[in-house]
């Protein structure tokens, strides 16, 4: 790897939260709760002091999805669904960066479900923040895995018929080392959890709900109905899926802060130089 | 006041005032951008005098205290998502008039008078106490001066934010 | 009795008969001996306990195929060895070895009028305590052969070295082998191997690859296990990390593949390797990494397809998918080994080439090179170290999508102060923001497409060979680069004179070098091995091959042989 001089830049002042956003305008619809979302990541970084030159916020496809962006941090725009995956390689192939994996309940859940299963089992130290409005906003209103099944939609008249996708269910049961639920609605308190998810070693799964004022404009009502640091964290799973059997979808707050230890590659890390591997070939 | 930590000096309440006012400065500009970018001048433009007059609020309050640097802010907790004065994102709308962001905007303020009238009425002491009355005052002034601007602006029509266009498709 | 300069040979028999490990030692012991060899190995659907087949070549020189006829078919039992019969032709100068005991050799292969001898392996197995009937074969063979007791006994430890017990019976079996075939008059005896010996290497064209991915500067790897390039991942993981490097299993290709660019938008070299399907799934984050820039190489191991085809057999049938398949203009690199060693070589090159230009590379292996177990001469060693154009911090006015001379713009690398930005598979302005002007398209569909052609790529584009002033030329690539180049030798004797070109870059295809190759020719035939001639109608849409071009094409499964393209050489030669 070609090593970069990274020693130029002077001691840096304090920053604020503005200076962990990027000159860009996001292009999301006033109202969204995605704005939240931005603020409160800016939030988070600033309360940790992060070098923005340290960190990578890796997304998929979709509305949510054009977070990197807005974040003054260096920024992965990849394909659909696959965001965890090169999250993935990213911080296995440079440990020393933190890595933010966002991106929407569409992405997710749905093109990139299997994804999401097995980034929560491996565990790798990064942080997943899934913007979740229910709905596929970029392509115009179609339901996903986490809308209501009598939601009525042009591809889906009078609703899929289908069972709702429980993220916070499969993520405690998938392995992820913390879970929580955050509203955008509520960005200092987002930001809390998401500063904690950061923190925390392991896979740290963030389910924000957010909503789309554009497709869903019923979900103005959320912040009536959210239920602030309703959720503890514990690090017992027994606790935390007994939590999860009267859960809501409305409850915020810390459910599981686990005590895994996060993926580190296996194998002898005796150094050699490539020309010596060729012994095993010799004759 | 569940999770507001009840001010002990005017120092502190001040710096209470600071922050609320910093807060609600920087979201009137971030959505005077957004709104900008959504080609709605007017409440671009309305936004960001909005942003102006707090962040002149937030000026006068560290020169009235003779602060040189930001008072530390990670002290507080709002008792609502965010600050009293704070615009909430979900409360837009692209094609929303300057009535509606006024409307916003009293709303705020008037959060901001409940909120100091609050610190009034609450176990402080006697010189917090009288600052945060003289707070509450400035803040009732402001709702006033607000709805007199509101009496000048034409309320939407019914339909107001009817869209003839579907929405555009990005990715 | 005559000596051969090449020796072909097949032990067979059920799973559990160890007909594969026999197979891998007398290899060795050729090896040891002094001799070029080649292995390659076919078996039952049946995971355990399938009848199975090593078929080898052992030749005094470098050999990259097999030959037309094997000698010797030995087997342990015959218990459904005809499905083979397709992949092992005999003649009526070859011998068939057969325990009496398990019955007569299927008729399949009799009727080439071979020669038959028996050994009662089995039995013989037995009077050596704890000795293998595959050991009896090994030394039966090894005498047929001609092959030095100590080149047999070093290839016996080698592979026994973990289980010092099992040794002594394996030798004595191997003793026991050797003197029973003093009783078969049939022996093929191998010319003495080569005096001066350069340095050999015994590997598989997978573990070159993985070689040289390293060599190349490859320090990621997220890996999905696939047939035929499982081995490629599994030689690459503990390798990686006694190089300092991380390998990671995915769930799936396309896990594997975003992985590779996350861990290459990292700033380290990344890697993935699979076959057909794989790559299949693959394709849209190849595209991804065209428009974002990042290089990545992409090993495909070609088997036969389509769908999961047939996946432990060769076939040249993806060439199509690797330089066509990504949606858009999406100019990448694609590169062929022609032989087991050179896989290293092309990998590496593969690496360099893909870091150079910031763009993906799929270098299409096949199962035969992957898989084909092979004595070579050490491979020649290629400038090593990668050359990523990076950003140094702070860069004043920093844009990531630069528009430069030659298309290639500095990268930076996360880590580095005051150069963030997004990489992004939108289109996008020079800065990196998402842009849907027409005149940004232009720009960067421009660079992207400009950093590949315009970049010298030297010597290396193809192996030109054969009889420069021929007026004839024959335009290959892969796997069929080895019988195409014996064929044409064998035909030469009967007048056949050609130029020989091995396409190593497929992609760009370097026009210019090849029509100047082509120079004078008056006819060009192509010969590759897929059914739709994919080799033969994208040189033809990309360039005039002067004078009369025909193609020669056959799908797989099985590998052409040399006399297979001698008589369509003679053909080709008349018409």
């Amino acid at each position: 790897m070609n090593e970069v001089a990274c020693n130029a830049a002077p001691a840096p002042a304090m920053r604020g939260p503005n200076d962990y956003k990027s000159d860009v305008k996001p292009v999301w619809c006033p109202g969204c709760g995605d704005f939240g979302v931005v603020n409160a990541l800016a939030k988070a970084m600033a309360k940790m002091a992060l070098e923005p030159k340290d960190v990578a916020v890796v997304s998929g496809i979709g509305c949510s999805s054009r977070i990197p962006a807005y974040m003054a941090s260096y920024g992965f725009h990849g394909v659909h669904g696959r965001a965890l995956a090169a999250g993935t390689g990213l911080k296995v192939a440079r440990p020393d960066l933190t890595v933010i994996v966002t991106g929407g309940d569409g992405d997710g859940y749905s093109i990139g479900g299997n994804h999401f299963l097995h980034a929560c089992r491996r565990n790798v130290d990064m942080t997943y923040i899934v913007m979740d409005n229910r709905v596929y906003g970029m392509t115009k209103g179609q339901p996903s895995p986490t809308t209501e099944p009598d939601w009525d939609s042009k591809l889906s008249p009078d609703g899929t018929g289908l069972r709702e996708f429980q993220p916070l269910v499969i993520a405690l049961t998938s392995g992820a080392n913390f879970i929580a639920r955050g509203f955008t609605g509520d960005p200092n308190g987002l930001a809390e959890i998401i500063e904690q998810a950061v923190r925390h070693p392991g896979f740290s799964f963030v389910e924000v709900l957010s909503p789309c004022v554009t497709f869903r404009p019923e979900q103005k009502e959320w912040k009536k109905i959210v239920k602030a640091d309703a959720l503890k964290p514990t690090a017992d799973m027994t606790r935390a899926a007994r939590r999860l059997l009267r859960d809501t979808g409305f409850e915020l707050g810390v459910l599981y802060a686990g005590e895994r230890p996060p993926y580190a590659p296996r194998g002898p890390r005796a150094l050699r130089t490539p020309s010596e591997l060729e012994a095993r070939f010799a004759l | 006041m569940k999770k507001t930590k009840l001010p002990r000096t005017v120092e502190e309440f001040m710096a209470y005032a600071w922050a609320m006012e910093v807060e609600a400065s920087d979201r009137y500009a971030e959505l005077a951008d957004l709104m900008g970018t959504h080609h709605n001048r007017e409440v671009a433009d309305l936004f960001a005098k909005l942003a102006r007059i707090e962040g002149k609020h937030r000026d006068q309050i560290a020169a009235q205290m003779g602060w040189t640097k930001a008072p530390d802010a990670a002290v507080f907790r709002w008792e609502t998502p965010e600050g009293p004065e704070t615009t909430d994102y979900g409360d837009l709308h692209y094609l929303m008039q300057p009535w509606h962001a006024l409307k916003l905007a009293e709303h705020n303020e008037r959060r901001a008078v409940e909120f100091f009238e609050r610190f009034a009425a609450a176990r402080v002491p006697a010189d917090v106490r009288a600052a945060a009355l003289e707070m509450a005052g400035e803040e009732r002034e402001h709702v006033r001066l607000i709805g007199e601007w509101l009496a000048k602006v034409p309320p939407p029509e019914p339909g107001w934010d009817e869209d003839m266009d579907p929405p555009a498709v990005a990715d | 009795m005559q000596s051969a300069r090449s020796v072909s040979v097949v032990l067979a028999g059920s799973g559990g008969a160890g007909v594969m490990t026999a197979g891998n030692m007398l290899l060795e012991a050729a090896a040891h001996a002094g001799y070029y060899a080649l292995m390659t190995r076919s078996s039952g659907p049946q995971i355990r306990g399938g009848e199975a087949a090593a078929m080898l070549r052992i030749a005094c020189e470098p050999i990259e195929c097999m030959e037309d006829e094997f000698q010797v078919l030995a087997a342990v039992d015959w218990e459904n060895v005809q499905r083979f019969n397709a992949e092992i032709p005999l003649g009526d100068s070859s011998l068939i070895v057969g325990d009496p005991d398990q019955g007569n050799p299927p008729d399949v292969f009799l009727k080439s009028g071979a020669a038959r001898a028996s050994l009662p392996l089995k039995k013989i197995a037995k009077s050596v305590p704890e000795g293998r009937a595959n050991m009896v074969l090994l030394g039966a063979l090894a005498a047929l052969l001609g092959l030095p007791d100590d080149a047999v006994a070093r290839a016996v430890e080698r592979t026994l070295g973990k289980r010092p017990a099992a040794l002594a019976p394996s030798l004595a079996a191997v003793a026991a082998g050797r003197a029973a075939a003093a009783g078969i008059a049939v022996r093929f005896p191998l010319s003495p191997p080569p005096a001066t010996r350069a340095p050999r290497w015994l590997l598989t064209g997978n573990e070159a690859a993985g070689y040289g991915a390293i060599k190349g500067g490859v320090r990621f790897v997220a890996a999905y296990p696939i047939t035929p390039a499982t081995e490629l991942l599994e030689w690459m993981a503990p390798a990686l990390a006694q190089v300092g490097g991380t390998l990671v299993q995915a769930e799936d290709e396309l896990a594997s593949v975003n992985m590779a660019i996350g861990g290459s938008y990292g700033g380290v070299p990344s890697l993935t390797a699979t076959s057909g399907p794989g790559l299949s799934l693959m394709v849209e984050a190849l595209g991804l990494a065209v428009a974002a820039e990042i290089p990545i190489v992409v090993v495909d191991v070609m088997r036969v397809g389509p769908s999961t085809g047939i996946p432990t057999k060769s076939e040249q049938g993806d060439l199509n998918i690797a330089v066509h398949g990504l949606h858009g203009d999406a100019p990448h690199l694609v590169l062929a080994p022609n032989s087991v060693a050179d896989c290293l070589g092309t990998t590496q090159w593969a690496v360099q080439l893909a870091e150079a230009l910031q763009t993906p590379a799929i270098v299409l292996s096949d199962q035969f090179l992957g898989q084909a177990r092979s004595v070579v001469d050490r491979p020649e060693d290629f400038p090593g170290g990668c050359s990523r154009v990076t950003a140094g911090a702070g860069t004043p006015g920093y844009k990531r999508y630069a528009v430069t001379e030659s298309g290639v713009s500095p990268m930076a690398i996360p880590g580095s102060a005051g150069l963030a930005y997004t990489a992004d598979g939108l289109e996008h302005a020079e800065r990196g923001t998402p842009s849907s002007q027409a005149s940004d398209h232009f720009a960067q569909l421009d660079k992207r497409r400009r950093k590949l052609t315009a970049h010298d790529y030297g010597a290396r584009w193809a192996d030109v060979e054969g009889e420069p002033a021929a007026d004839c030329a024959i335009v290959t690539f892969g796997s069929c680069t080895g019988p195409v180049r014996e064929g044409l030798a064998l035909a030469a004797p009967d007048g056949v004179k050609a130029r020989l070109i091995s396409l190593r870059l497929l992609a760009p295809l370097p026009a210019l070098q090849l029509l100047a190759a082509l120079e004078g020719v008056q006819r060009v035939l192509v010969i590759e091995q897929n059914q739709s001639a994919q080799l033969y109608k994208y040189l033809r849409a990309e360039c005039d091959l002067p004078g009369r071009a025909t193609s020669l094409h056959r799908p797989g499964a099985l590998q052409f042989s040399p006399g297979e393209i001698r008589r369509h050489l003679l053909e080709w030669s008349r018409a």
